[in-house]
């Protein structure tokens, strides 16, 4: 039995201490933003965030991530309450197939969480490690512009208790 | 009427042995690219678009008592945003919101046969269908409740699901329906709302799939979790024909969670209960399992002279006026288009249960009636007891693995009863097994008269055929590979409206003298099938280089020298679009930067669309960096404009890629591209500054199908860019750095 | 009186002696030039300069990642401090466009640049002084037909006095021999060719060889390991770590190919070598694997029979026992099944899939850094063009993960006990402290960035 903190809750899986996080998110788990891309690291559909730091959860085996904070897009919010970053994509249509795209946004969101005023030359970096075949890379840089702006209100707004 | 027409004034076809085909749509006999071409003479469908096959209008919509509307469609979502698309044109014709609309798509169970979500058809055929079925519909509730309300019908008008009178009183869509109401067939004559009335066609209307897809919803096939499921991988030959020697299964049974082993002749597969668990059973099979493999592919260097050494037939695509033209100057190019892939990101997966002798499979296929006349004779059942449903993948660009995991999933499901059965193919296996767009080598020949118009035009195209979809159990690789296998389906040469390897052959330039030919391969020793565009890809990418090259040869812009040659009004007005926005001119640029510009009609008779973009080249490296592009499309009445827009952007960026990069290897034996790292792909820094798309909107005219209209012309702007930065023409695609290295030398 | 007397002769030694370095050390400037026109240029002579601008990997240092060649203000970590190239594009203002011949001559025979001024070893005209002036020609004929850009680096970031430039002059005075090659007669004249190529333009030393701490390359040291850009460059002489021996074949195979089966592929600055070799004729490069073939000699019959013996292994089917994953080599195991083997258990092929790490020099280095910047960074996507890709498992894996898999992997394919500074060295790494740039496999082309280690 391992333990696992995936968006803040407690979880305890069955799975293989060898088990790659992204079959334990998907199966265990039963969330669906993290995909099967490749296996490899070489394309990033897989991508969550760990201790706020974008991984491939593809070869990462639960065994390294006792105790250690999960992220995924299930994480940023809900369809009826998206977070900034769902807000962005959404706003801009930001989509084709979509299989790419929780990918790309825990990598921005990553980015955008260490580095609130990333520039627009870091998000093209910061993007690098993921494909999308059906070419959306104009709207994904613009949605990910647009959640840096949308993050940075939010900060900017004071937070009412209760 | 506002039907759909179908340029015809450029071809003649040639049936071969069969008749000639003038529908506009895709009669289900002539769909396929192979199988039996049709005896007799079809009369032109006077029933718009799918309409012609399916006319029974309760096929397409369906009214239940509550006043709930679904629309069905033979179509399937992509990734091109058609559950919305399709949503707006039936609310348009409904008078409801685009969003009061449950669509159904793509199920052999319940939704018409449209054949194949391909060749930028959806709208085209099933919008169009829709769109007139639902015209009638409403015409038919209005007429209903005309009776109930004791009013002339033209003094009612729908809206929001409600037939209202003038003095207010109302009756509901679902108070009006009876049953067998919409069981009659459509008829031609139904009029369709003209654009000055639009609530939803042309608007702006989010994507009904997007909020999911970003907040973890369920979305795709692999997202499916049927009580009971297990996980099965397969394990493919490594090459094409290799032959399974030896598989001491003992050794794979005993590994955890595995549930069964599945071996029929070559084909091996390995089913767990947990995901992992097959993975890793799949990689100790893929460990142990001998293979004899043979030698069978083309040497790789030599492609284009394979293509010319193997023809098998030449077919005459256009013959136009006279054979030879009095000219000042002749010029001749020869091009070439290595395999290139489809690369869906997602590899293909399905999901089978076979229960109470009925087998049902959830797939991402494009076409889900030929997939289970496949996968139904694979596995010896009859068709109507195989179930195909449409359920999203990733974007499959053509093609690709899907219609083959189908059948994986199928066969492996009838060995394991009641049990639904997941198959997830790997990223080697789909870059290793999916069908390829051909290789292809051109040649163009123009003379030029001495005022710089062209007055004669030789096209050559060498090609395999670009669809070898399914067809019979043979096309599928389980059919291949099972004990008792099936032989593949024999290619055969058609020449059509719809274009295959000659797709955008013929130039839609006005030229008066013209020959084409296709030099046909049957034989396809790598395994290719349609890739997005298919021949218009390298088609257009070799006439618009060759129209730069007369256009220097004429002393002539090349925007300039486009209009000199083209009296279509609607091409006219997207070059000159993209020439403004784009600010097209002749001023000198710095070293290594260039200007291209290129147009091509798609298909000669879908979407209109222009191109000019800016590219600098580095010498030093090869690499092409190209940093601004204006693209002016129109595709008829603009539906979706968003998606319009976001499909030509995606459009032009696998085009960029497919033309700066990519390249299927391979050896004698073995495909040896089976990762990103051997076959890449575009990444986020050599994606341009910006990309602009300007939709040039004809509101009720025909729609024409866009979604593959930037392909051709990308690659052939791409090319005049390289030309005009360097000063030298490269004809070989891809333009990978070393061929820009050579092509330059020091 | 004695003392003053004494005090004055000091004195005096001292100002004949510094009159003395600053008559040395002090450079004349060369009259700038105008920039000399294309056309006057040979394009024979052009495209041999090209070859050997390949030789000397030019461009690795004098282009930042994305930006245009030759143009400079590339980032060069050194231990005293971070060094801009300088613009060798034949730009007027901030380029080398007023260099005369002489001038180019001089550089890279002397160290000098045309206004008289010391250049930093960074540059390594230590190597560059034995290229003969016809090669010089050539290089002065390609580098000033190159697009001319207008571009100056930043400012070194060097502490004082390291930061004045006439300091080099004593540091010259000490460890620099000028050239031109000389041959060595009892050799061949395929041992000479690459002996000129690899101690000349292709400057191996420069990071295959130990220096001192004033960064100058240890005599009597030649090509027994060094470092660069946070690397370790494994000793290319009787003590390289290289599990099968290298052999004259192999060696020309890796430099031509940017990959070996027996030894991997391309990490770190190497990959720009092999992929700018590859502009260079098959018997050139043939000279340079025959001197280092020579140079590393003929492996002793022990390493020889360990080579056959891990042929061996690696030809069996590998099944790997499942280890209890409470002990650092089962946690290592373990993380090794899970992480590592999907790519590292030969059923891919190199140059793609992962080297076996029996294999792996890597795994056998004296020291640990080129592993741990290994499992960090892994090998980034090249933009555009074919590349082993390996992900980095920076954020993935702790310091101490780190440790037990190095230690597994150290103890399981080579043999040998863990290294002891692992987790000090991956803190200091990943923390940028110790600072290494990353870069696809293979090839002149970079990465979008020089990732330092702040960006994991």
């Amino acid at each position: 039995m391992m333990k696992l903190n995936v968006n803040g809750a407690a979880h305890e899986v069955e799975a293989d201490p060898s088990t790659p996080l992204l079959y334990v998110l998907r199966n265990d788990l039963k969330l669906n933003a993290a995909k099967f891309g490749c296996g490899m690291g070489q394309c990033g559909a897989c991508t969550v965030m760990v201790d706020g730091k974008a991984v491939f959860s593809c070869l990462t085996p639960i065994m390294l991530l006792e105790g250690r904070r999960i992220k995924t897009v299930e994480g940023l919010g809900t369809i009826d309450n998206p977070g900034p970053m769902q807000q962005a994509f959404i706003e801009e249509q930001s989509a084709q197939c979509g299989y790419c795209i929780a990918g790309m946004m825990m990598r921005a969101q990553a980015l955008l969480e260490s580095k609130p005023d990333a520039t627009d030359a870091d998000i093209r970096t910061a993007l690098e490690p993921n494909l999308c075949r059906c070419g959306t890379h104009m709207r994904i840089l613009k949605s990910v512009q647009r959640a840096r702006e949308l993050m940075k209100s939010a900060s900017a707004t004071p937070v009412s208790a209760g | 009427m506002n039907a759909p027409t179908f340029d015809i004034t450029r071809r003649t076809f040639l049936a071969g042995t069969g008749a000639l085909v003038v529908s506009f749509t895709i009669p289900l006999e002539a769909s396929a690219q192979e199988g039996e071409v049709p005896t007799a003479p079809k009369p032109p469908a006077k029933l718009q678009g799918s309409l012609a096959d399916t006319p029974s209008l309760d096929a397409w919509i369906r009214i239940d008592a509550d006043g709930t509307i679904t629309v069905f469609t033979g179509k399937a979502e992509l990734g091109q945003g058609t559950k919305t698309s399709l949503r707006q044109i039936a609310a348009e014709e409904l008078e409801v919101a685009p969003g009061e609309i449950h669509l159904i798509t793509a199920d052999t169970a319940i939704t018409p046969n449209e054949g194949y979500t391909a060749g930028s058809q959806t709208i085209q055929n099933s919008g169009t269908a829709i769109r007139y079925a639902a015209a009638q519909v409403r015409q038919i509730l209005i007429a209903q409740a005309s009776g109930k309300l004791g009013v002339p019908a033209d003094q009612l008008k729908a809206e929001n699901g409600k037939v209202i009178a003038p003095n207010g009183a109302s009756v509901g869509y679902g108070e009006l329906v009876s049953e067998q109401m919409l069981h009659i067939n459509a008829d031609p004559n139904t009029k369709i709302k003209s654009p000055d009335s639009y609530h939803a066609i042309g608007k702006p209307f989010a994507r009904v799939d997007i909020p999911g897809k970003v907040t973890g919803g369920e979305a795709y096939v692999q997202d499916m979790r049927p009580d009971g499921m297990v996980h099965a991988r397969v394990v493919r030959p490594p090459s094409y024909s290799a032959k399974l020697v030896e598989l001491d299964e003992t050794k794979i049974k005993t590994m955890p969670g595995v549930i069964a082993i599945v071996r029929d002749g070559d084909f091996l597969a390995v089913v767990a209960e947990q995901e992992f668990q097959a993975v890793k059973a799949m990689r100790a099979m893929t460990t142990i399992a001998k293979w004899q493999e043979q030698a069978a592919l083309p040497d790789q260097e030599q492609i284009p002279a394979w293509l010319e050494a193997n023809v098998s037939e030449v077919g005459t695509v256009t013959s136009v006026g006279a054979e030879t033209a009095a000219g000042v100057k002749t010029l001749s190019a020869q091009f070439t288009r290595a395999y290139q892939m489809h690369g869906s990101i997602g590899p293909s997966a399905a999901v089978a249960v076979f229960k109470d002798d009925a087998l049902t499979v959830w797939t991402h296929t494009q076409g889900v009636y030929p997939d289970r006349k496949a996968i139904a004779q694979m596995v010896g059942m009859p068709e109507d007891k195989v179930r195909c449903i449409h359920t999203e993948g990733s974007g499959c660009y053509g093609h690709n693995g899907a219609d083959d995991a189908a059948a994986d999933a199928a066969l492996i499901a009838t060995t394991l009863p009641g049990r639904p059965v997941r198959v997830q193919w790997m990223r080697d296996q789909e870059h290793l097994w999916e069908p390829y767009g051909p290789a292809m080598l051109t040649r163009a020949n123009a003379t030029l008269d001495e005022k710089g118009t062209i007055v004669n035009w030789h096209y050559d195209l060498w090609s395999n055929n670009h669809g070898t979809r399914p067809g019979s159990a043979g096309s599928l690789i389980a059919g291949r590979l099972m004990a008792k296998h099936f032989p593949p389906d024999a290619a055969k040469l058609q020449i059509s409206p719809l274009g295959n390897g000659d797709r955008n052959a013929i130039p839609l330039y006005d030229v008066p003298n013209q020959r084409v030919n296709w030099h046909f391969l049957a034989d396809m020793p790598v395994r290719v099938s349609a890739l997005r565009g298919l021949g218009a890809y390298c088609n257009v990418f070799s006439i618009e280089s060759f129209m730069d090259e007369l256009a220097e040869a004429a002393g002539a812009d090349p925007v300039e020298f486009r209009l000199r040659h083209m009296k279509d009004p609607r091409a006219r007005k997207v070059i000159e679009v993209t020439a403004d926005k784009f600010d097209w001119n002749n001023d000198p640029l710095p070293a290594g930067k260039g200007r291209g510009f290129a147009f091509a009609k798609y298909k000669n008779h879908a979407a209109y669309l222009a191109i000019a973009l800016e590219a600098e080249v580095d010498a030093e490296t090869g690499i092409i960096q190209i940093s601004h592009v204006v693209s002016a499309v129109d595709c008829g009445e603009a539906v979706a404009p968003d998606a319009i827009v976001n499909q030509t952007e995606g459009g032009i960026l696998q085009s960029m890629s497919w033309t700066l990069y990519e390249a299927v290897h391979f050896n004698n034996t073995r495909i040896t591209s089976p990762d990103w790292s051997s076959y890449p792909i575009l990444r986020f820094s050599a994606v341009p500054d910006s990309i602009e798309v300007h939709v040039v909107d004809n509101p009720g005219q025909p729609y024409l199908g866009v979604a593959e209209a930037a392909q051709g012309p990308t690659g052939g702007a791409i090319a005049n860019a390289f030309k005009h930065a360097t000063g030298k023409r490269l004809c070989d695609l891809p333009y990978t750095r070393e061929r820009v290295k050579t092509t330059l030398g020091a | 009186m004695r003392l003053k007397h004494f005090l004055f002769g000091l004195l005096g030694v001292v100002i004949v002696a510094c009159a003395g370095f600053f008559a040395i050390a002090w450079k004349s400037a060369i009259t700038p030039i105008r920039p000399p026109d294309r056309a006057s240029f040979d394009q024979a002579l052009i495209h041999k300069g090209a070859m050997l601008a390949a030789v000397g990997n030019c461009t690795a240092c004098h282009t930042q990642p994305g930006g245009r060649s030759f143009a400079g203000s590339f980032a060069l970590p050194t231990p005293f401090g971070t060094i801009y190239s300088s613009n060798i594009t034949p730009d007027p203002e901030t380029g080398i466009g007023t260099w005369s011949e002489a001038a180019f001559n001089r550089a890279m025979r002397e160290g000098v640049s045309r206004d008289g001024k010391h250049l930093y070893p960074a540059f390594p005209f230590d190597h560059f002084t034995l290229v003969s002036d016809e090669d010089n020609k050539a290089l002065y004929a390609f580098l000033m037909t190159r697009p001319p850009v207008k571009q100056s680096p930043p400012a070194n970031e060097l502490p004082f006095p390291l930061n004045i430039r006439l300091v080099l002059a004593g540091w010259k005075l000490l460890f620099f021999d000028e050239g031109p090659f000389q041959n060595v007669a009892s050799e061949s004249e395929e041992w000479n060719r690459g002996a000129y190529l690899v101690n000349g333009l292709g400057h191996c030393g420069a990071c295959h060889t130990p220096r001192n701490m004033f960064g100058a390359e240890r005599s009597g040291m030649h090509l027994a390991g060094g470092q660069a850009e946070g690397w370790s460059a494994p000793a290319l002489n009787p003590s390289s770590p290289a599990p099968i021996p290298w052999t004259q074949d192999s060696l020309f195979s890796y430099l031509r190919q940017g990959w070996h089966a027996d030894h991997g592929v391309t990490n770190g600055p190497m990959g720009e070598v092999t992929g700018n070799l590859g502009l260079l004729p098959d018997s050139d490069v043939k000279t340079i694997a025959t001197y280092v073939a020579a140079l590393m000699g003929t492996p002793s019959p022990e390493r020889q029979q360990r080579g056959e013996q891990i042929r061996k292994k690696i030809g069996e089917d590998f099944v790997l026992a499942s280890a209890p994953t409470d002990t650092p080599a089962g946690r290592g195991a373990a993380i090794y099944q899970a992480a590592c083997a999907t790519c590292h258990d030969g059923s891919r092929p190199l140059p793609f899939g992962g080297i076996n790490f029996h294999l792996s020099s890597t795994i056998n280095a004296p020291d640990a850094q080129n592993a741990i910047n290994m499992v960090l960074f892994g090998l980034p996507a090249a933009s555009g063009r074919q590349s082993a890709i390996m992900p980095g498992f920076a954020a993935a894996m702790t310091d101490e993960q780190l440790t037990d898999l190095l230690a597994y992997l150290r103890e399981t394919f080579a043999g040998q006990p863990a290294w002891p500074d692992v987790a000090a060295r991956a803190a200091d790494t990943r923390s940028g402290k110790f600072q290494v740039s990353v870069r696809p496999s293979d090839g002149i082309e970079r990465g979008p960035d020089n990732i330092g280690a702040q960006d994991q």
